[in-house]
């Protein structure tokens, strides 16, 4: 009812400015720039988090925390990153650039779109601000069972858990928002004439990944919950004394945490082939070979989730069964790495910033993915659980795969959205410290790790020290070249040079006929698709 | 409902509605299927054996005949948890038997704390196949076991193994792990 006669009030040309503005807003590109700018900032409160973590782990023995602190900080560090700086990411990125890329005035769903933002500030908040209390003596500091919230450690936990639970429920929330209101976009806002097997790629790859989404954070909502009551209101569900069973959080845990991978993945690989196709001068290989690549690992991705812990105790046929379903995942990720491979294959390429990003992302991504194999496989991981390689082969898929394909997108989009070209010295630069630091950091990490460094501990044995050093010299190096990736940023939404409308030479798409920067209000009168 | 006097807006903000509804009921969904698996994991563990879960309540005695042609070994291993301050062991570490043959083995719980504590024994077999082939008649862990302070206690296990025990296992291990009692 309510709902008819208020959506005539959202044609205003006007809008408050200063932090009203800001607070108040329902226009997808300020929303989408707020996430965007909330991503980026919880990517350096997370990345100095590791950075602490990579102090402590330069040298053997204890120097710079005390092994609580550091557990706590390894959890976190985790959390922040996941829901609070790579999926802020790709929302900020869907908010801005799918209503552009469909021909769409706005998101189907612009309130629920603000509040969707601002629970994420609070859930950062809650995150972190056990830390603070435990300075005032209030607490023991924030969660430290990792971000796997394991029982019954976390069931003994203190207050940190407490907190971390109520922050993964308002992370949960603003996520099932995002995902309704991006699929309610996809499904009804699509400009006339643009069917949905003409929908962009970075569409496709948000549909897949908002319907996941919707199925599996209840379920760890579900899970978190089950850890309060055992916590605090006499269940045991997760409490071998009273019936229940430790085991059944990693699997309630895991049937959201695979697909989480996936959530995380699936934007970068909707958008690193608009980019490839952009700086290859030639259509994308393969579009309907990929959408359904995405269907296929989309179904997997929920049926797999125990190779997570296959070192718990599971029956053969179950061992057998995981595994094999887990290494059919491959099979359509071969087909995207084939389409991406072929798009760029006797293109006219040329260089940028998006492009150079894009093209070490399938190198590194793909490392990421042939270690992820190596550890599906049930007998190898036997060695490999739990150790550094391990740490190593999700920072491949995660950083590389996630993070560096954000920064692709980032370079890609940043003239459209300020209007101005970022300095490409500065982001080749940035592309080339980035790219080599990180390997520096992580491919020590898999010698590690084969060698049997557990994954967690803050002290380790001797002969693990030169590696341990390597990998934490790479990271600050790592860390402080992301200065530059800031500077560019803020220096391209500042001024710079003007861009055109189409940005790049071979750039296609909707997105691309508005002016650089779009106005506030953009198609109003939806075009028409052929 | 279709009316021609709708703008396009109001058209498509109705349809937005309704797949909104849609969408909401299947976040619902997914958070009662997140409870309903809890049920459910305990009904295909019981049904499979996979976590080594074995039966809370007394076997009646087998009548089957002892398999005199097949030896089985079945170790055992005890755990305190956090919280109980006991000494557990059991005074043999295995006993060989004839599937099908009763045995008995004493545990001893000793409480070395100066107050009354409450404990209950939780159960595991590994191979978890072999779960449901291990028939206890009598064991202290069926209740919850107390003990006054310094106190110690023999509690016996009077158990078979059920000739039906795949061929292939010849070992078993029964561990024992004593949490403090939950209060009910």
């Amino acid at each position: 009812m309510s709902t008819t006669t208020v959506a005539h009030h959202e044609e205003h040309a006007e809008h408050p400015s200063g932090i009203m503005r800001w607070l108040t807003t329902t226009n997808h590109k300020d929303i989408g720039t707020m996430y965007l700018t909330f991503s980026l900032i919880m990517f350096f409160v997370g990345g100095s988090m590791i950075l602490a973590i990579r102090a402590e782990l330069f040298q053997p023995g204890l120097q710079l925390l005390n092994p609580e602190f550091f557990n706590q900080l390894i959890g976190v560090h985790a959390l922040i990153m996941i829901f609070a700086a790579l999926m802020p990411a790709a929302t900020g990125f869907a908010n801005w650039m799918i209503p552009l890329q469909i021909g769409a005035p706005d998101m189907a769903l612009p309130r629920l779109n603000n509040w969707g933002f601002w629970l994420l500030p609070p859930s950062a908040i809650l995150l972190t601000l056990p830390f603070t209390l435990a300075l005032f003596g209030i607490g023991d500091g924030a969660l430290a069972t990792g971000w796997t919230f394991y029982p019954p450690l976390s069931v003994q936990g203190g207050i940190g858990v407490d907190f971390a639970i109520f922050a993964v429920h308002l992370l949960g929330i603003s996520s099932v928002l995002g995902s309704i209101n991006i699929i309610v976009t996809l499904f009804n806002m699509r400009a006339p004439g643009m069917t949905l097997m003409k929908m962009p790629m970075f569409a496709w790859g948000w549909l897949i990944t908002a319907f996941l989404l919707i199925a599996t954070i209840p379920v760890l909502a579900g899970a978190v919950t089950m850890l309060l009551t055992d916590r605090h209101f006499g269940t045991h569900f997760f409490d071998a004394a009273g019936g229940g069973d430790p085991i059944m959080f990693q699997h309630l845990f895991w049937f959201f945490g695979h697909p989480e991978v996936y959530i995380l993945l699936l934007p970068v690989w909707g958008f690193i082939p608009q980019i490839l196709e952009t700086f290859s001068r030639k259509p994308m290989y393969g579009y309907k070979a990929q959408v359904y690549s995405f269907w296929a690992i989309g179904a997997l991705s929920v049926v797999v989730w125990a190779h997570h812990f296959f070192t718990a105790g599971m029956p053969v046929p179950a061992l057998l069964y995981f595994m094999y379903s887990t290494m059919a995942i491959s099979l359509p990720l071969a087909v995207l790495f084939f389409c991406w491979i072929k798009t760029m294959w006797k293109g006219s390429m040329s260089f940028e910033t998006p492009m150079l990003f894009a093209v070490g992302w399938i190198i590194l991504f793909g490392i990421g993915g042939l270690t992820g194999l190596m550890l599906a496989d049930v007998a190898a991981d036997a060695q490999y659980h739990n150790s550094y390689f391990v740490v190593a082969h999700f920072h491949y898929t995660l950083f590389a795969g996630g993070i560096m394909g954000i920064m692709a997108g980032t370079y890609y989009w940043l003239p459209k959205m300020t209007g101005h070209m970022y300095s490409e010295k500065l982001g080749k630069l940035h592309f080339w410290l980035t790219a080599i630091s990180f390997n520096l950091t992580f491919i020590p990490q898999f010698f590690l790790g084969l060698a049997g460094m557990p994954r967690r501990i803050p002290d380790y044995a001797l002969q693990f020290a030169e590696f341990n050093m390597i990998s934490s010299i790479a990271a600050f190096v790592l860390g402080f070249s992301q200065l530059l990736f800031v500077y560019n940023i803020v220096s391209c939404a500042r001024g710079g040079k003007k861009a055109t409308d189409q940005v790049w030479e071979g750039a296609k798409g909707l997105e691309w006929t508005l002016p650089s920067p779009p106005p506030y209000h953009s198609f109003t009168e939806q075009p028409i698709v052929k | 409902m279709k009316n021609e006097a709708l703008t396009v807006k109001e058209q498509i903000d109705l349809k937005n509605k309704k797949l909104v509804t849609k969408l909401v009921w299947l976040v619902i969904g997914s958070l009662l299927f997140a409870f309903a698996l809890v049920p459910l994991y305990d009904v295909l563990c019981s049904l499979t054996g996979l976590n080594g879960k074995t039966s809370n309540t007394a076997a009646v005695i087998s009548m089957a005949k002892v398999d005199n042609t097949r030896w089985v070994n079945v170790q055992f291993t005890t755990n305190v948890m956090p919280g109980l301050g006991w000494n557990f062991y059991p005074k043999q570490s295995s006993v060989k038997l004839h599937p099908g043959k009763i045995e008995t083995v004493i545990f001893v719980a000793k409480n070395t704390t100066n107050e009354v504590a409450t404990g209950r024994a939780v159960p595991s077999i590994t191979p978890g196949i072999a779960a449901a082939n291990l028939k206890k008649i009598e064991c202290f862990c069926f209740v919850n076991q107390s003990l006054k302070p310094g106190e110690e206690k023999e509690m016996p296990l009077r158990f078979f193994v059920s000739p039906e025990l795949p061929k292939e296992i010849s070992d078993m291990t029964l561990s024992y792990a004593f949490f403090p009692a939950v209060k009910n």
